[in-house]
């Protein structure tokens, strides 16, 4: 076992443990924190795959951004009590078994589809996930959506303040 | 479509402009404007009638094309109007008793509020209007539309007086009884166009040969049917005299001059289908002549001065369908044309009398009229002999001419035939008697406001009492004068009567001439004794039958209209509320309780639906999955 | 490493993310799980794009960057979801004193 597929693996469990840990804790700050380790993990999956830009993103982006946004919400709504009253359990019951089936579902179509097995992803080798390819290619080719997007940031920022503002 | 006859168009025009002026114009136009433009624009018409029979005079005979009026897949119905011999007599008779019939009017209507004055008007000239049309069409379908504005007139016109009940049900009564008819007359022509692939008269006549036995039974016998219901005759006769219930110009103009005759028409232009069918022309024969006998001894014993006229008005009809179903086209048609000037004179006449009693119809309660009505006295006199048929008046050689034809066919037609001419005679000269000799018997108002009608009123009957008189002269028969019979050789073209085997000796006809005129003049002698002074009373035994009809109005109302009654209650009261009811009211619970139980489904929580969601999008994987399989 | 591990990681953690939020009413915590389902598609993304870069190097040594860059768009877009979205859950919390689901019934009426 290569130090690589023992790195695949530890990080495959912790995000599936940690993905779990959010939607099982009680208290939304909990949640919270487990979703940053959750991003952790791909952030980690991210640089096995040599994909540095993306991964520095993600951590930037929504472990750092996004993420203390939630936090910032929780606490200044004082959330962080675990007040959430139970769902039905018939219902809850319901919402596990619709999503496992989902889940067999979605492995048996990738059992159909017949993906090979020799296909496999590339990992730590490959320049295209490094800074310097991704910025040529996204200021060149990308060049539009990436100047619309930040209109769609602009229409976002002043969607959150009309919304949040005070009559 | 560089044909003189092109603006033949404006003879139906006309009254159609004079109808939409009068119609729309009803409150603001003054009696005489309306008056005017209602005459004057039926004047243009017989106008250009004239213009239009002197073509055709000249051989122009015409079809004009205008337009297509219907063009689907396989079906192509022109626009146009067949301009010839027998449809320019037609129109000759239609514009020239409807001209003289408006100027009547105007004096006769005259005290009716202006706007229903105007209205009168509006309805007489889409009378004329849609009687062009249907004498002018060139197929049967432009027939028919005239066919039916013909009678939506006569609904119109017989129920003028809305505001009398009794009135509006003649009116109903006629308007059903002639959509029976009409019913059968759009059959035939829905068959026409089936077999023929449109409804042309040439295309039709053309095909003739190639009908088979059956179709050309069935087509006939449907066409005969549209007749019945149209000219009046048995089974369909009884809406004529309850139509009486209509202003008397009217009478005279739709219901004795022309609409009646549309029947005819019909049969006269069909003619040569007509002679292929020996069935159909037995029916049509023998129809005739049981009406003519049946309103004959009706009218003996009518007391209603309009009724009496309905009912002879009748049985000249079946005088008119006893030639066409003897084969004698012409004689039909000669029959058409005097009839329409000695029945619009006896019904303008009986209007003059109406108009002088203060609209008192009863002639037991008038009596020695002929002092103070003199003129009209004279022409009724007039028309009473030409619907007798007494040499050399109109009547004579018309009806002889269909009693020849009854001979030619059998002796026994003709012995019936000749028992109704005298009856004929006989009930027409009691009539004339009762009203217009003895003493007066009516109250002492009536008496002293009896008076002669205006000018007015007296020209058209002294024309009409004129045509009486000398319209029989186109048809003199051969055996009298060699070429006499101007109106067969003028009509050779388009109607051909059917010739026998065997013709009549001009002796023979001699005599049959001389014997109806004999009988004829014996019946009007017994009436004179008999109606002279005339004593008002009861009726007993066979006396009442006559006088009641026969009491066939009852006969159709316990057997057709009562069951159809019962069943339209059982219809309303049963059918309806159970099974049409519960049908309505079942798809609306249903629909009510389906909403209810799906509206459980609508919790209205997000997180409902985004279960449902991920639900539906398994479903579609696993279909996916499976339809990937096959 | 095979594709198909990385396929079932990123299934798995998908599955996940949808029964959060069916089994969930806190508002937040759904809106997390939301989050979650979009990181797995983007794993999902990186790991098909290094596979073509591994296929089809020799033809194109660029390939497979698109497939980085949608993530990133992605990413973009998420963020700005994301300030939105919290703002209408501060809004809900201010109207009805709470962030629970079940009482945004308003879609009965």
């Amino acid at each position: 076992m290569s130090i690589i597929q023992i790195l695949f693996w530890f990080l495959s469990v912790v995000a599936l443990f940690s993905a779990l840990m959010v939607i099982t804790s009680k208290n939304p700050v909990y949640s919270v924190l487990w979703l940053i380790v959750t991003f952790f993990a791909i952030s980690g999956h991210y640089i096995l795959l040599n994909a540095q830009f993306l991964a520095i993103v993600n951590i930037i982006v929504y472990a750092g951004a996004i993420m203390v946004l939630f936090l910032f919400v929780i606490m200044l709504m004082n959330l962080n009590k675990e007040t959430e009253p139970q769902k039905n359990r018939w219902l809850k019951m319901a919402g596990a078994i619709a999503g496992g089936c989902l889940l067999l579902v979605l492995v048996a179509a990738l059992k159909d589809v017949g993906v090979k097995e020799k296909d496999t992803a590339l990992v730590y080798e490959g320049g295209i996930g490094l800074i310097k390819n991704l910025g040529k290619e996204l200021f060149s080719t990308y060049v539009v959506p990436f100047e619309i997007s930040s209109v769609l940031f602009l229409s976002a920022m002043v969607g959150a303040v009309v919304i949040g503002k005070k009559e | 479509m560089s044909n003189k006859l092109d603006i033949v168009y404006l003879i139906p025009l006309l009254p159609l402009i004079g109808f939409l002026i009068n119609g729309l114009g009803r409150n603001y136009l003054s009696k005489t404007l309306s008056g005017i433009i209602g005459s004057g624009v039926i004047l243009g018409s017989f106008v250009l009638s004239i213009w239009a029979f002197m073509q055709v005079r000249e051989g122009n005979a015409a079809d004009v094309h205008y337009f297509d009026f219907i063009r689907v897949a396989g079906v192509h119905i022109p626009f146009d109007f067949k301009i010839d011999q027998l449809s320019s007599l037609f129109l000759l008779i239609i514009t020239g008793v409807g001209f003289l019939i408006h100027v009547y009017s105007t004096a006769y209507m005259h005290e009716e509020r202006k706007d229903h004055f105007a209205r009168y008007f509006a309805y007489l000239n889409l009378f004329v209007f849609s009687m062009l049309l249907l004498v002018m069409g060139g197929n049967y379908v432009i027939m028919f539309i005239g066919w039916e504005g013909v009678g939506l007139c006569s609904y119109l016109l017989i129920g003028y007086w809305f505001k009398n009940q009794e009135y509006n049900k003649a009116a109903n009564k006629a308007f059903v009884m002639n959509r029976i008819g009409d019913l059968a007359f759009l059959v035939a022509i829905f068959w026409i166009i089936s077999k023929v692939g449109n409804a042309n008269y040439n295309d039709v006549f053309a095909y003739a040969k190639e009908f088979s036995a059956t179709d050309i039974t069935v087509i006939t016998l449907l066409l005969f049917v549209g007749a019945t219901g149209k000219s009046a005759q048995i089974p369909l006769y009884t809406w004529l005299p309850d139509a009486m219930a209509g202003p008397t110009p009217v009478s005279a103009l739709i219901h004795a001059a022309t609409m009646v005759t549309a029947g005819i028409y019909m049969i006269a232009r069909s003619n040569i289908l007509y002679s292929l069918s020996h069935l159909t022309m037995d029916v049509v024969a023998y129809t005739g002549l049981a009406t003519a006998l049946l309103a004959a001894t009706i009218a003996l014993k009518q007391n209603d001065i309009k009724k009496v006229l309905a009912y002879s008005t009748v049985s000249q009809l079946g005088f008119m369908f006893l030639a066409l179903g003897t084969g004698a086209y012409v004689a039909a048609v000669f029959h058409v044309m005097t009839h329409a000037f000695f029945k619009a004179l006896l019904f303008l006449g009986s209007g003059s009398v109406i108009h002088a009693m203060s609209g008192e119809q009863d002639i037991r309660n008038m009596g020695g009229l002929s002092k103070k009505l003199k003129w009209t006295f004279i022409t009724f006199l007039i028309g009473c002999i030409a619907i007798a048929g007494i040499p050399p008046f109109s009547g004579f050689f018309s009806k002889d001419a269909i009693l020849l034809a009854a001979f030619e066919k059998s002796p026994v037609l003709y012995g019936i035939a000749l028992f109704t001419a005298l009856l004929t005679a006989f009930y027409m000269f009691r009539l004339l008697f009762i009203t217009f000799s003895g003493k007066f018997r009516g109250t002492h108002e009536q008496e002293h406001h009896l008076h002669e009608s205006p000018p007015s009123m007296l020209l058209p009957l002294i024309i009409l009492a004129v045509l009486s008189i000398a319209g029989g002269l186109v048809g003199i028969p051969e055996a009298i004068s060699h070429g006499g019979d101007k109106l067969a050789a003028f009509l050779s073209p388009v109607v051909q009567s059917v010739k026998h085997d065997a013709p009549v000796s001009h002796s023979t006809e001699y005599m049959l001439m001389g014997l109806s005129t004999v009988l004829v003049l014996i019946m009007i002698i017994y009436a004179w004794f008999r109606f002279r002074n005339y004593q008002r009373k009861e009726e007993t035994g066979f006396g009442k039958v006559l006088e009641n009809k026969w009491y066939v109005d009852e006969l159709y109302e316990s057997i057709i209209v009562k069951p159809l009654h019962r069943l339209g209650g059982f219809a309303k009261d049963v059918f309806e509320k159970t099974v049409v009811d519960g049908l309505v009211n079942g798809v609306s619970k249903m629909v009510n309780y389906g909403g209810r139980q799906l509206r459980l489904l609508q919790s209205g929580q997000v997180g409902a639906y985004v279960l449902l969601m991920v639900i539906s999008m398994i479903l579609i994987f696993v279909i996916q999955l499976f339809v990937r399989k096959q | 490493m095979p594709i198909n591990l990385y396929i079932l990681l990123a299934v798995a953690l998908f599955a996940i993310g949808i029964i959060g939020v069916l089994t969930r009413r806190n508002a937040i915590i759904i809106f997390m799980c939301i989050e979650l389902m979009l990181n797995a598609v983007n794993l999902l993304l990186v790991a098909f794009s290094k596979m073509h870069h591994l296929k089809m190097a020799g033809v194109d040594p660029r390939i497979g960057t698109d497939g980085q860059i949608f993530v990133f768009f992605i990413m973009v877009v998420a963020a700005a979801e994301v300030s939105v979205g919290l703002a209408i859950i501060v809004m809900m919390y201010r109207n009805i004193h709470s962030v629970d689901v079940n009482f945004l019934n308003r879609l009965k009426h």
